[in-house]
């Protein structure tokens, strides 16, 4: 049960990354893009691949899994960020969809459906953590997630934040503000795609291998859930949303009922806590956070 | 006096419909210049692609002598990959300019419809207004100034401004576009909507930042009685062609466009 409780907990903290970088894309800026999912792939592979064929070490790996997915979402994000709404996430969608198939054949580099195994513990302070050491991954994944939070809190409140926004609330107003709008959402996006690269590289050391499997769209539509119920445009709010739908997922096993209760029950459950959500709260439970900025005192942020 | 804007024989498509078919006029530096002319006679597309939101098919804008909007070339993706020189030939113009950059040359457009940011609040939209602006004691003292101008939005200053009135919104919006301190105030239909009294009050307002901040106005109307009023040079606009042009005061009393626009 405790054990339980802690998985839940670490991949609370891996899910809590991407959808702070979600949260970016979709709470900030107001786009629909699915693609969280293509982009922890890319980060697990990439951790994968250089620690198992290339002898990296883990922490080398980490930044050039985030700036590899960052690569990536530059990459789909010129094209596609002049589609808007439902147009934007079907192209976003296919984005992931060809990840997942390019990992699905590329038998050289990825060893195809079998994925990649055998990835090489974490040493942390000479501490190995194996999947067993729980709260040593714990303690790692939120330094993690507390660090992506202080960072993306700060982005939120700086110019380029308030930048965001304002392309949310009115892209032509934005732009004849003198605020470049193409460059900050290829920023966002950018951005959103570095923090699902870190998370990737995270889990791959925390499961020891990657398959092409676990990154399906499910990934992104739960990534998105969680946004949208812990509420958009509001970071402590994500990681509660994370932490909620993680929980959802893994209650049936949690609760020792997962002969009596089908695994597909949790996908039904997302769709109904979407439906239910745009009925009655909208802004999701704790909803946007309210903006304290004072930009004619601000430090940081200003450059 | 010299000229700050020059449109010359624009032309803008929406597809296969011409919005604007050889238009050519110009804004002399202090003057305030309107533009009249009936719904989807193409007012709006013209500010629009001043401000470089709408690609020309034909002809050019220049602001200050120097092109700002060029059919020819494709608008400049700068700011992402920095530009490669143009290998094809096309040294002759520079490519036209993004919206953001046409913005800091000091033209500032009050949009069709407000366009206000409707989440945040009043000093929050006047903060965004000064996004180009990077001195933070300015920009406190530009607020100062547009709430000492506008003593409603001073009143309303922490409120969203969607709970704001529509004339309230209109003046925010006016606001807004002079954060920046512009040279050139583009205002498209800051009427629309409003109450007689409250279009008055606006129209003076547009005066007074005119005559006393010597700030050139370039306005579109459909409220062609009070717009050529308050300008010296009028153009009318139908079908996206310029049909007329001369002092605004000729305008006033011109057979036609007393029979057109202003009922009598």
């Amino acid at each position: 049960m405790l054990n339980f409780m802690l998985l839940i907990l670490i991949y609370t903290g891996i899910y809590a990354l991407m959808a702070m970088g979600q949260n970016v894309i979709t709470g900030y800026v107001g786009l629909l893009s699915l693609t969280q999912a293509g982009f922890l792939a890319i980060g697990s592979y990439t951790t994968a691949i250089l620690s198992v064929t290339y002898g990296w070490n883990f922490w080398l790996t980490i930044p050039v899994a985030g700036l590899l997915a960052a690569a990536f979402g530059v990459l789909i994000g010129l094209p596609t960020l002049r589609l808007k709404g439902d147009y934007l996430a079907i192209a976003t969608l296919g984005f992931g969809e060809i990840v997942r198939n390019i990992l699905n054949n590329w038998d050289s580099v990825t060893k195809g459906p079998m994925g990649i195994q055998k990835i090489p513990m974490v040493k942390v302070f000479g501490y190995q953590l194996s999947p067993y050491s729980k709260w040593g991954f714990l303690a790692l994944v939120w330094v993690f997630v507390i660090v992506g939070y202080v960072l993306f809190d700060r982005l939120a409140k700086s110019r380029m934040g308030r930048a965001l926004e304002a392309i949310r609330e009115d892209e032509i107003a934005a732009s004849s503000m003198g605020i470049n709008t193409t460059k900050y959402k290829v920023w966002a996006f950018a951005l959103g795609a570095f923090s699902a690269g870190v998370a990737g590289s995270l889990q791959a050391v925390f499961t020891l291998s990657v398959t092409p499997g676990s990154f399906t769209f499910m990934v992104s539509i739960m990534v998105l859930c969680m946004v949208v119920l812990g509420g958009m445009g509001n970071f402590k709010a994500v990681v509660l949303g994370a932490f909620l739908i993680q929980f959802i997922s893994y209650f049936p096993q949690l609760v020792g009922l997962s002969n009596v209760i089908p695994p597909q029950f949790k996908q039904v459950l997302f769709g109904l806590i979407l439906v239910v959500m745009m009925i009655w709260r909208p802004q999701g439970i704790l909803g946007r956070e309210i903006r304290g900025y004072k930009p004619s005192k601000e430090k940081g942020g200003k450059r | 006096m010299s000229e700050l804007l020059t449109i010359d024989s624009i032309s803008v498509s929406y597809g296969s419909i011409q919005a604007l078919r050889g238009v050519s006029m110009h804004v002399n530096e202090g003057d305030v210049v309107c533009l009249i002319g009936a719904n989807g006679a193409g007012k709006s597309t013209l500010l629009k692609a001043i401000m470089g939101l709408e690609p020309l098919v034909s002809g050019s804008i220049s602001y200050r002598g120097e092109v700002i909007a060029h059919s020819a070339v494709e608008k400049s993706k700068r700011g992402l990959f920095s530009s490669k020189g143009s290998a094809d030939g096309s040294q002759m113009h520079k490519p036209s300019l993004r919206t953001d950059e046409i913005a800091s040359l000091g033209l500032s457009l009050v949009p069709e419809g407000r366009r206000v940011f409707a989440d945040m609040t009043v000093e929050e939209n006047l903060d965004m207004g000064a996004f180009l602006v990077k001195d933070d004691a300015r920009i406190a003292r530009k607020k100062q100034e547009m709430y000492d101008f506008f003593p409603i939005l001073g009143a309303r200053r922490k409120q969203k401004t969607r709970s704001l009135s529509g004339g309230e919104q209109q003046m925010m919006a006016i606001a807004r576009a002079l954060m920046s301190s512009p040279r050139l105030l583009l205002l498209d239909e800051p009427g629309l909507g409003l109450a007689p009294l409250i279009i008055q009050d606006i129209f003076e307002k547009i005066h007074i930042i005119n005559k006393e901040e010597n700030v050139t106005v370039f306005l579109v109307e459909q409220n062609a009685r009070i717009a050529l009023k308050a300008s010296i040079d009028g153009y009318v606009m139908e079908n996206g062609v310029i049909v007329l042009a001369d002092k605004s005061a000729n305008l006033l009393v011109d057979e036609k466009v007393r029979a057109a626009y202003l009922g009598q």
